[in-house]
């Protein structure tokens, strides 16, 4: 056998090839089942998170449906289209559509008869995505909370937008100025406000180290519920 | 092959497992697989993560490369050899997502890093191709090992005083804060890990006369 001829090349990376692919779709096509029922169940999991209830994994998707008791998608202009499951919607694709064609997943839970309107967000870190919820309050303006997650944000500084201490800053800021408009909840590093003691001023402190990650925060937050005003005026005009 | 066999564990043998501690590290005294020593040891947790990991993909990917050192066309090896790690990593990605979900969003950052991690692709041209499977196998446990174990001293060294904490527990008493002391946000940045491998390699050379080059 001659293995620098041509002919050993071709074959050999022929082969090659041909097991490497079959052992790999082979793999991803027997794990696929367990792999996104782990990405359904978190997605539970961080949806229940935002709204104040804290359980693990495996919990989520039994406890979701006793908390979580509306799934929308809505159009642009605010009215609910029936044909789309919303909890199905990718997010990751659907926010690459343009605005008169995407679909905005909106998700009401109600936790001891207080009502949330839980509104999935996705936008862009310093080195791929991150996404999240972000839980209102029945007046649509004060957050319950809110839970992030990132693809590859660096860790130590932007992954920390995944930690208990970053997350709690959000509870009870308000989305709307003084005037009631939206502006949303900026990350700033000169409120000195560091404690966020003002639940009034729209800011919330950022990480140190962080300013793109945190930025991204801040973008994705204002560029996400924007889709949902009409939605929401059309609740307070009723 | 000789026919008088060589014990598994012969005095060679166990030199390939020991010899990348120390003496022959990679990422000391080769100064390979630096980049991905910057890049995940803020903390611990992931630094064991990626050690872990890189100790399975590593072993496998050197006996692989080694059962087909026979055959692989030498103007494409280093495509082959890329395959597969790619191929290793790959697997590794998609059991973890089924089985050890958590552990795989840990990881998600690093697949990219460990296929592009110069000693895998060195220890597969430099070992794995001139020499039979078990000596690869321990070669590759061994190499992987002493990669591991610089990111973990200098995960431990950046956690600590980075963020003062070890695997996310804090450990600085509230006191020595009261006192004044300060958690040193430098230390979280990369440049911190190049003057911690420095500084090791500083003191691992007062204690290893024989890595000195004479000049």
């Amino acid at each position: 056998m001659n293995r620098e001829s041509n002919k050993h090349t071709y074959i050999f990376a022929a082969i090659m090839v041909v097991s490497v692919a079959s052992v790999l779709s082979f793999t991803s096509e027997s794990l696929k089942d367990l792999q996104n029922s782990n990405i359904k169940k978190e997605k539970m999991q961080n949806i229940l998170s935002s709204v104040g209830i804290n359980v693990s994994r495996d919990e989520s998707e039994s406890l979701y449906g006793d908390y979580v008791k509306e799934e929308l998608s809505l159009k642009s202009d605010g009215s609910v289209d029936d044909q789309v499951n919303a909890f199905n919607i990718n997010l990751a694709i659907e926010v690459k559509k343009d605005k008169d064609v995407q679909r905005f997943p909106l998700y009401i839970a109600n936790v001891e008869d207080q009502k949330f309107y839980v509104i999935p967000l996705r936008g862009a870190g310093l080195w791929a995505e991150i996404w999240g919820y972000i839980a209102l309050k029945d007046d649509i303006n004060t957050i319950k909370g809110v839970s992030f997650d990132h693809k590859s944000e660096t860790a130590g500084l932007g992954a920390e937008i995944t930690e208990d201490w970053f997350i709690d800053s959000f509870n009870e800021e308000k989305i709307n100025d003084s005037e009631g408009n939206f502006v949303g909840v900026y990350l700033t590093k000169t409120n000195n406000d560091p404690g966020n003691s003002d639940k009034l001023d729209n800011e919330i402190d950022a990480i140190s180290g962080a300013t793109i990650t945190g930025d991204g925060v801040s973008d994705m937050i204002i560029e996400r519920i924007e889709n949902y005003i009409p939605y929401f005026n059309s609740l307070t005009n009723e | 092959m000789s026919k008088d066999r060589e014990p598994l564990f012969s005095k060679k043998n166990r030199a390939l497992l020991t010899d990348p501690l120390d003496d022959d590290n990679p990422i000391t005294v080769q100064v390979l697989g630096i980049c991905s020593a910057l890049a995940i040891t803020v903390k611990l947790e992931p630094a064991v993560v990626m050690t872990l990991s890189v100790i399975f993909v590593m072993a496998a990917g050197n006996v692989i490369v080694s059962i087909l050192r026979n055959v692989i066309p030498t103007r494409i090896r280093i495509i082959v050899q890329l395959l597969v790690v790619a191929t290793l990593v790959a697997l590794v990605d998609q059991f973890l997502k089924a089985y050890a979900y958590d552990v795989s969003k840990q990881l998600a950052i690093f697949i990219g890093l460990i296929i592009t991690n110069c000693i895998i692709m060195g220890r597969f041209e430099a070992f794995a191709l001139g020499n039979g499977v078990w000596k690869s196998f321990l070669d590759g446990v061994g190499n992987a090992a002493g990669y591991g174990w610089i990111l973990i001293v200098v995960a431990f060294i950046r956690e600590l005083f980075g963020s003062g904490e070890l695997w996310g527990v804090p450990v600085i008493p509230q006191f020595i804060y009261d006192l004044g002391y300060q958690d040193n946000g430098l230390m979280l940045l990369s440049p911190m890990a190049l003057i911690v491998v420095g500084v090791y390699i500083w003191i691992q050379r007062y204690y290893n006369r024989k890595l000195i080059e004479s000049d």
